[in-house]
């Protein structure tokens, strides 16, 4: 295929992915005045964005006139036990607000407190009530708003279009994109003077994952190969409660929502087991009895809440070391029950999708019988390091904002912090790239590069007798599960770093049947590319981080570090090379970290006896 | 278990045909398992969309013996047994390959939509909405876009012709969803009937049968909207209170 | 906005929306083979059940309008007026509610009156459904190709009728008042108040008449369903959410208002004509 016969487009700004983050990007640049368009892998609409069920955070102050944009950011820093880059934790809980009430004048209708406002609920690690919902189905709210706010703005959206490669002009910075039409195989080049990377999460590299196919880790691989900064890749969220029953169904969330409705967890000895494992940090504002826990439920201003609601990372290790002990259920998790804490009626009209989704794939009546759940990878915590205000990465003309950035959420994120973290920095990173594209000048982009590009993308296809790309993903979703899990340990790091190099020359080997039209298999063979890198990034940053901290765990480190705790690590490309550098966290001003007097130090692996 | 029997609709816009599969059945599965467990081991290059999984995305629409349904909500021991299961495209709309579809059709009729335009806030800089206001919206707002009653829908599944004036039950979801929005200023009903084909609904009631998201497309969305429609052209009494009693909403008929 | 999507290949060094009107583009090949349906169930057989009962009930309509003859009981101590009947208006009625049509209306009384709750079931939505899927075939059941080549739905005469389904409705209400009215004097004996197996036949009519008039669509959004903002109107609230927990039965309250009101003229009949004795309660 020659050059010349490449559909070509030149806008001011692309945007890869259409999920929050992205819309959000497309409705402030086409605001500004640039000329935008939106790529997508999959329809419009249908981004991971649209799975996000329990809410958005923001300090409405609805609900509880106490809170603020202050006691939000206090919270974040605490989950992400105070590795966040403070300057994003700190726009974030300002603007959050903001962007919330802006989405009720675009269309969303939340559910209403009865005052006729915004209702907001609990959600774990969040001091007050402080989520805008719409029952359990958020994300589709967020995403249908923004996506029918976007079109009626004049977006140009290009539909199932994998991009696979960033290209440099003779500068060095980021003026191209070459991609494909999924439908026919045909390549478009995309030329704009500044790329906004919206692209989303990581989570398919791992066996059970809440992520959808999707979430190959796409946006990270294509911003380190374009030669910016990875940060914190070696966090990632295990959400304490997927689906582990039946099979195909294992990793699918269950909301956070049913335990701020009145979920506990349970073991298989019936006990609920989480008020074991409170750690020092949230000993003060976590109820130490079972009494005082569902008092909460109802006066919340003088009871404290239930540990079933401490941050994610807490209740994952909790549940993993249950199962562990031989306290887990039939299929190897425990029981998170709200039918014998709340009536049917509440349970279906509170958390109607989680009702839907048992009875319809588990067979399973929630309003009867307790669901059997279990840590799932959910989301990836490191990502592009972007410059707070801007969300400019550290390549020129490339922009990162949503899951695909990293900074924001530390070692670990709070429920409800994701969609808010879309929109706050979807809208500053669509604004801050079209100002920056309105400036400059046109640049020229080599063809030589977009032919090396365009023939290492058919290079499955001419492959056809080579592995089965599903098979090495296959493997690969296993080496990561088993090896750089939800519990790490130096050995098999190792192991995996090892395996890794492995993949990669299984990944050389690649081939695809069949021809360029919807072809799934060198689809999937093209995203191995992405998941392989980003794997390497996580695997060799948890390697290097030798404490448990958030969203990384180390069995032969179960504490926390002080001297890590003022350490990112970051990750770049050094010629064909993955490696990894700490760095030193940028420092909170004294105002901010006033704050914070008084919180305890995070602590490492929770266990029982420790911090009791 | 015994073995499943799939027979797959494989083939693009020159033609195509069914191909029997026969996979070892596993348990608890849906559709969708089957027909990836198929692609990963059989037919790797199978085209098929999904995304969530879950019923979320509204991706996976195909037609299930016959039935449109979506793969991933589809178990497999719902369906009769040791039959084979039979898989086709949706059949509305023009094939790309295999399972899917060009569902461009949908996006072309959404982008028409007159946009959501609502009144200013309150003197607090607020919108003041109460349950009661947003449950009906709500409704219609669960909509996850799978298309999968524009498939049924026999205006445009059996004549093509009807694309061109009727926008189909989704966006009548939309219509609803706006004309009943208690901040929206827009009136949409003119476009309703000259353009968007309202009057071409039988209220046969298909989209309803087959939504996954259980909206009562027909009785919530469609009919209030026809009815609504009387108000403004079909019903002097109405349109002369209204004239007396009440300033009319905008009238906006001008796609964007 | 423009969407593109990736079907054509079209070279192009900018981005030019005049290659993208919005136009909804038509045709396209069909995937899936050639055939009406691929469904396996027994998918005509709600279609042919109504259809059959649809007709059933016609014909019976149709020989009792036509009857003029045995639809008033007075002559054992009852007063029961056949539905059918009532409001008796020609001075020609066996019993007058009210002779409107004077005397120069010759044929069966029932005639005039039975356009309207004839065009109130016409233009149902419910029975719209019913005889567009049964007699229409449009379609035959979902999924299920329809015969015609061309189809234009209510966008045209006659079809396009059914729009001014509400005008029926504010008749119905007159009529569900009158047959609450027959069902009361369905309790006067002669002079004394009683009660016959036919005052509970009256009675079953009138509520469910009521209950199919009230679950109605156009009711329903007479009554509320036109507002938008409900927090602002709190009576046509509540009248709209009490409509709506009826609403959804619309068709089972079809069928029996249906079925009943011809049960209950066929009692009449019976009673009427000395074939069955009335049993009275007291
Ligand atoms: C089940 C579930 C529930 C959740 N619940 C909540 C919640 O209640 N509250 C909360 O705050 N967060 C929640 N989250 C997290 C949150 O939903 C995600 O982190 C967030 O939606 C990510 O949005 P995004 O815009 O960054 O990317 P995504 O929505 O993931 O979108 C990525 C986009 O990038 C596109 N893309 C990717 N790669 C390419 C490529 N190579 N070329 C072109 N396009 C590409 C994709 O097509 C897609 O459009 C939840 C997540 C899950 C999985
Ligand atoms: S009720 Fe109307 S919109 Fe729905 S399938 Fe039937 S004709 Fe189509
Ligand atoms: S209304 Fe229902 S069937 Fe139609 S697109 Fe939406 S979810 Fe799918
Ligand atoms: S894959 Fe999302 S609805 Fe089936
Ligand atoms: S009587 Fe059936 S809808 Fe009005």
């Amino acid at each position: 295929m020659v050059n010349a016969s490449i559909e070509t487009h030149e806008f001011d700004v692309v945007i890869i992915g259409a999920g929050g983050a992205g819309l959000r990007a497309a409705i402030e640049s086409i605001d500004s005045g640039a000329k935008t368009a939106i790529v997508c892998k999959s329809l419009l609409g249908k981004a991971h964005t649209v799975m996000a069920e329990g809410g958005i955070a923001a300090a409405l102050r609805n609900v509880w006139k106490e809170d603020s944009w202050q006691v939000h950011f206090r919270d974040t820093m605490r989950g992400g036990k105070m590795l966040n880059n403070w300057r994003m934790a700190q726009l974030h809980a300002q603007e959050a607000p903001d962007r919330v009430n802006e989405l009720e004048e675009w269309g969303a209708l939340f559910d209403r407190t009865k005052d006729g406002l915004i209702l907001q609920r609990d959600f774990g690690g969040h001091k007050y009530a402080r989520l805008a919902h719409v029952g359990d189905r958020t994300g589709l709210e967020l995403i249908r708003t923004l996506q029918q706010k976007a079109v009626t703005t004049g977006a140009e959206v290009f539909m199932e279009v994998k991009i696979v490669e960033l290209l440099h002009d003779e500068n060095g910075a980021v003026s191209g994109a070459l991609g494909f039409y999924r439908n026919n195989g045909s390549f478009v080049l995309f030329k704009a003077k500044s790329f906004i990377l919206a692209a989303g999460g990581i989570g398919k590299s791992w066996k059970f994952t809440s992520n959808s196919w999707e979430s190959t880790g796409d946006g990270h691989a294509l911003a380190l190969w374009a030669g910016a900064d990875l940060i914190d890749m070696e966090f990632v969220q295990f959400h304490p409660t997927g689906m582990v029953w039946p099979l195909s169904v294992k990793g699918l969330l269950v909301t956070e929502g049913v335990r701020g409705d009145g979920g506990i967890l349970k073991n298989s000895e019936g006990k609920r087991f989480m008020f074991e494992y409170i750690p020092q940090m949230f000993a003060a504002e976590t109820a130490d009895s079972e009494a005082e826990g569902d008092r909460w439920y109802e006066d919340k201003a003088n009871n404290r809440r239930p540990p079933e609601l401490l941050p994610r990372d807490e209740v994952a290790r909790s549940i993993n070391a249950e199962v562990k002990a031989g306290r887990g259920s039939p299929h190897g998790g425990v029981f998170l029950d709200i039918a014998s804490r709340r009536s049917p009626e509440y349970i279906r009209r509170r958390l109607p999708s989680m009702y839907h989704q048992f009875k319809e794939l588990a067979d399973v009546d929630i309003t009867v019988t307790p669901m059997e759940v279990g840590p799932t990878c959910h989301y990836a915590m490191g990502g592009v390091r972007v410059d707070p205000d801007t969300a400019k990465a550290t390549v020129e003309g490339l922009y990162a904002a949503g899951e695909v950035a990293g900074g924001m959420h530390g070692s670990n994120r709070l429920g409800g912090n994701s969609l808010s973290d879309l929109v706050v920095f979807g809208r500053r990173a669509g604004l801050a790239a079209a100002q920056s594209a309105l400036e400059k000048g046109s640049s020229k982009l080599s063809e030589s590069l977009v032919e090396d590009a365009l023939n290492r993308a058919l290079k499955p296809l001419n492959n056809p007798e080579g592995e089965n790309p599903y098979t090495i993903q296959h493997d690969l979703q296993e080496t990561m599960q088993a090896l750089v899990g939800i519990i790490r340990t130096e050995s098999e790091l190792v192991e995996a770093v090892e395996k890794l190099e492995e993949f990669k020359e299984r990944v050389k080997g690649v081939g695809a049947k069949g021809g360029v039209k919807f072809n799934a298999s060198w689809h999937t063979a093209l995203d191995l590319n992405s998941m392989l890198t980003v794997s390497e990034a996580c695997a060799k940053a948890a390697l290097m981080r030798k404490e448990s901290r958030g969203g990384h765990t180390r069995d032969d480190y179960p504490k926390a570090d002080p001297e890590f705790g003022k350490t990112n690590h970051v990750v770049r490309l050094q010629g064909n090379d993955i490696t990894v550098t700490p760095e030193p966290l940028p420092v909170m001003p004294d105002e901010l970290a006033s704050l914070f007097e008084g919180a305890a130090q995070p602590t490492g692996i929770t266990e029982s006896k420790e911090v009791k | 278990m015994a073995d499943l029997v799939v027979r797959l609709w494989r083939g693009d816009e020159n033609g195509g045909e069914f191909i029997e599969f026969k996979i070892p059945a596993q348990e608890g599965e849906v559709v969708l398992d089957v027909v990836h467990r198929i692609q990963a081991t059989l037919a790797p290059d199978l085209a098929v969309r999904w995304n969530c999984k879950a019923g979320k995305c509204g991706s996976c629409s195909a037609e299930i013996n016959g039935r449109p349904r979506l793969m991933c909500m589809t178990r497999v021991n719902q369906l009769p047994e040791g039959e084979p299961i039979v898989i086709t495209p949706l059949k509305t709309f023009p094939i790309i390959r295999d399972l899917v579809t060009d569902v461009s059709f949908n996006f072309e009729m959404l982008k028409k939509v007159p946009g959501f335009k609502p009144k200013p806030r309150e003197a607090d800089g607020t919108y003041r909405m109460y349950t009661e206001d947003v449950e009906r919206g709500q409704e219609f707002r669960k909509c996850i876009e799978c298309f999968l009653c524009q498939d049924v829908c026999h205006v445009i599944r059996d004549h093509e012709e009807n694309k061109e004036h009727y926008a189909g039950p989704r966006l009548f979801v939309r219509y609803a969803d706006l004309e009943m929005n208690p901040l929206d200023t827009n009136d949409r009903r003119q476009l309703l009937v000259e353009k968007m084909g309202l009057g071409y609904c039988n209220i046969t009631k298909c989209c309803t049968e087959v939504c996954p998201e259980h909206i009562h497309i027909t009785d919530n969305a469609i009919i209030p909207l026809k009815e609504r429609v009387v108000d403004d052209r079909y019903d002097p009494i109405a349109w002369l209170g209204k004239k007396i009693f009440r300033k009319s909403k905008k009238v906006e008929t001008d796609a964007k | 906005m423009i969407l593109r999507y990736g079907i054509k290949l079209v070279t192009v060094t900018k981005s030019n929306p005049e290659n993208v009107g919005t136009k909804v583009s038509l045709g396209g090949v069909r995937g899936g083979p050639d055939v009406k349906t691929l469904r396996k169930d027994i998918w005509w057989l709600p279609q042919v059940a109504s259809g059959i009962g649809l007709a059933l009930f016609v014909i019976y309509a149709t020989w009792t309008a036509f009857r003029n003859g045995n639809y008033y009981d007075g002559a054992h101590g009852r007063d029961y007026l056949s539905p059918f009947y009532s409001p008796c208006l020609a001075s020609n009625c066996t019993y007058k509610t009210a002779s409107v049509l004077g005397t120069w209306w010759k044929l069966s009384p029932a005639l005039p009156i039975l356009i309207f709750p004839a065009g109130f079931r016409a233009t149902c939505y419910y029975y719209r459904k019913a005889y567009y899927k049964s007699y229409w075939l449009s379609p035959p059941a979902c999924g299920v190709a329809e015969p015609h080549k061309t189809y234009s739905g209510e966008t045209k005469l006659p079809l396009i009728l059914n729009n001014i389904h509400r005008y029926f409705w504010y008749f119905a209400v007159v009529f569900a008042i009158i047959l609450t009215w027959d069902a009361v004097a369905a309790f006067r004996f002669g002079n004394s108040v009683g009660m016959g197996l036919g005052t509970l036949v009256f009675i079953v009519n009138a509520a469910l008449i009521w209950l199919y008039t009230l679950s109605c669509h156009a009711c329903r959004h007479l009554c509320g369903g036109h507002v938008d903002q409900f927090s602002k109107a709190k009576i046509r609230h509540w009248f709209w959410k009490k409509v709506s927990v009826l609403n959804p039965h619309h068709m089972l309250f079809a069928w029996l208002s249906l079925v009943w009101i011809g049960v209950t003229d066929f009692y009449v009949y019976l009673v009427a004509s000395g074939t069955i004795h009335d049993p009275r309660f007291f």
